[in-house]
C-alpha cells in the first residue's frame, strides 16, 4: 500500500520556477503571440506568484499588473497587492470596479436575494454564503450568514433560486474584472494570466468566463501548499506570502474552506493528491487524523465537484464539426 | 387515491412521479427508456449537486413535507428507486 506522508507535496521550486518561466516564455511568443502579460493581483498568494514568474519569465516591463479593488474587497488586499507591485518593479493601475457593479446592478440583485432568505437583511448587514455537507458524506446545501450592524449573527438555509441569485450577482464582480484585464491586454497586445492553484482548477473553484478566463494558467498545476512555498521561495514580501486565503468576495470575511472546500487547504491538497494517486481513504484518514468515513466523504465530495463542474471547462460546444481549424497547434 | 393502494403500488407510483419529473426537467424528455430506475443520478451525470437541491425543492413542495439536511444523501437521492423508497418512508409516518 502506498504510504502517504506530507512530504508527497515537496517541490524544487528554483528547478519549477525556471521550467515555468520557459513555458511561459514558449507560449506568450509562439502559441498565443502577444508581447507580454496582464495580472489582476488580489494581495492573496497565487495571483501574487503568478506575477512573480511572469516578471521571471519576460521581466519587469512587459508585466502590467492591475488592482481592482470594489465596496466588499479588505482594503488589506489592495495594501499587499501595491507592495507586491512596488516590490516587482511592474507598472501598476488601480481601478475600483464598484461603480461599474453598482451600475450593472450586482449589489442590488445580491441583496434583494438575501432579503428574500432573510428579512431583516438591509443597508449595513455584511454577509457571506457557507457550503455544509459534502465532508460528512451528504449533498451540499448552502447557508447564509448575515451579520447584522449591531452584531448579531443570523444564519439560515438558502432555497435554490436565492443562493444562485446571489452566486449570479457576485460572479458580476469576476466578469468586471475580467473585461479590464481584457481592455488593457487588447490596448498593449498583451494575454491574461489566470491565477488558479490545482485545487481551485480541479474543483472549479472559478467562475466561468470571470476568473476562469484566461489566455494561460501558469499554476494550475500547482497544489495551494507549493503555490505557497513558490512565493517564499520566490522571495515575495512577506505580508504577501503570510496572506490567509479568503475569497475577497462577500462582505463577511469568508475562508475559502468554508465556502467551498471540505477541509482547509494544506489538508485538501493533500487528499487531492492522495486521491489522485489511488491512495485508499483509510492511509489519508491515518495521516490528516480524521475517520476512515470522513476521508472517504472526501474523496466523493473531490469527485461529485468535478463533475457539478466540469461545464466550467468546456469551451463552447458546437452541434456539429468544424475540422478544419487547427486550434490544437 | 395514492394512499388508498398497497404498500407496492404506492411506491410505484412514487417513483413513476419522480421519474416523470427527472426525465423531464433534467432529460427533457418524456422517453421513459431514457433513465432506468436504478441509474445513479449523480455518478451517471444526469443530475448535479445543484439539480439535487432542484429535486429536493420539487419533492418538498409537491409532496408537503421538509426534507432536511442529514436526509440528503446520496443513499436517498441517487436514483429513482432510492427518492420512492425515501418517499415512502416518509409518506408512511
Amino acid at each position: 500500500m502506498t504510504r502517504l506522508d506530507w512530504n508527497v507535496l515537496d517541490l524544487d521550486y528554483e528547478q519549477e520556477a525556471t521550467r515555468i518561466a520557459a513555458r511561459l516564455r514558449e507560449i506568450v511568443s509562439r502559441t498565443l503571440h502577444r508581447r507580454g502579460l496582464v495580472v489582476a493581483i488580489s494581495g492573496g498568494i497565487d495571483s501574487s506568484c503568478s506575477i512573480a514568474l511572469a516578471v521571471r519569465a519576460l521581466g519587469p516591463e512587459r508585466v502590467f499588473a492591475l488592482i481592482l479593488p470594489e465596496r466588499d474587497s479588505n482594503d488589506d488586499s489592495a495594501a499587499r497587492a501595491n507592495i507586491l507591485a512596488q516590490h516587482l518593479g511592474v507598472r501598476v493601475q488601480t481601478h475600483d470596479i464598484e461603480p461599474a457593479l453598482a451600475a450593472i446592478g450586482c449589489y442590488e440583485q445580491r441583496d434583494a436575494a438575501a432579503r428574500r432568505a432573510l428579512p431583516a437583511y438591509g443597508p449595513g448587514w455584511r454577509m457571506k454564503i457557507v457550503i455544509s455537507g459534502g465532508a460528512e458524506g451528504r449533498i451540499n446545501v448552502f447557508r447564509l450568514i448575515a451579520q447584522a450592524p449591531d452584531g448579531e449573527v443570523h444564519d439560515v438555509q438558502l432555497g435554490l433560486a436565492e443562493y444562485l441569485q446571489i452566486v449570479a450577482a457576485t460572479n458580476f464582480k469576476q466578469r468586471i474584472r475580467k473585461t479590464l484585464e481584457y481592455f488593457h491586454a487588447d490596448r498593449l497586445n498583451y494575454a491574461v494570466v489566470g491565477t488558479p492553484n490545482r485545487l481551485e482548477y480541479d474543483q472549479g473553484f472559478f467562475v466561468k468566463n470571470g476568473d476562469g478566463a484566461a489566455d494561460v494558467k501558469p499554476i494550475a498545476h500547482l497544489y495551494k501548499s507549493q503555490v505557497y512555498g513558490m512565493a517564499r521561495h520566490l522571495g515575495l514580501p512577506e505580508r504577501v506570502c503570510a496572506a490567509v486565503p479568503t475569497t475577497d468576495t462577500y462582505s463577511l470575511a469568508q475562508g475559502q474552506d468554508e465556502f467551498y472546500f471540505a477541509l482547509p487547504y494544506r489538508s485538501m491538497d493533500l487528499a487531492l493528491w492522495a486521491l489522485n494517486h489511488d491512495v485508499p481513504a483509510a492511509e489519508l484518514a491515518r495521516v490528516l487524523g480524521i475517520g476512515e468515513a470522513e476521508a472517504q466523504a472526501v474523496y466523493e465530495d473531490i469527485r461529485n465537484k468535478r463533475r457539478t463542474t466540469r461545464y466550467l471547462h468546456l469551451q463552447p460546444v458546437l452541434a456539429g464539426e468544424v475540422n478544419e481549424l487547427d486550434l490544437h497547434a | 387515491m395514492l394512499f388508498g393502494q398497497g404498500g407496492c403500488d404506492v411506491a410505484l407510483e412514487l417513483q413513476r412521479q419522480v421519474k416523470d419529473f427527472v426525465l423531464r426537467n433534467f432529460l427533457f424528455t418524456d422517453d421513459d427508456k431514457a433513465l432506468a430506475n436504478g441509474d445513479s443520478l449523480i455518478r451517471g451525470g444526469i443530475v448535479d449537486s445543484t439539480g439535487i437541491l432542484e429535486l429536493v425543492g420539487h419533492l418538498e413542495q409537491a409532496f408537503a413535507i421538509r426534507i432536511p439536511p442529514e436526509d440528503m444523501t446520496p443513499a436517498n437521492f441517487d436514483s429513482i428507486d432510492a427518492i420512492g423508497a425515501y418517499l415512502a418512508r416518509r409518506l408512511a409516518t
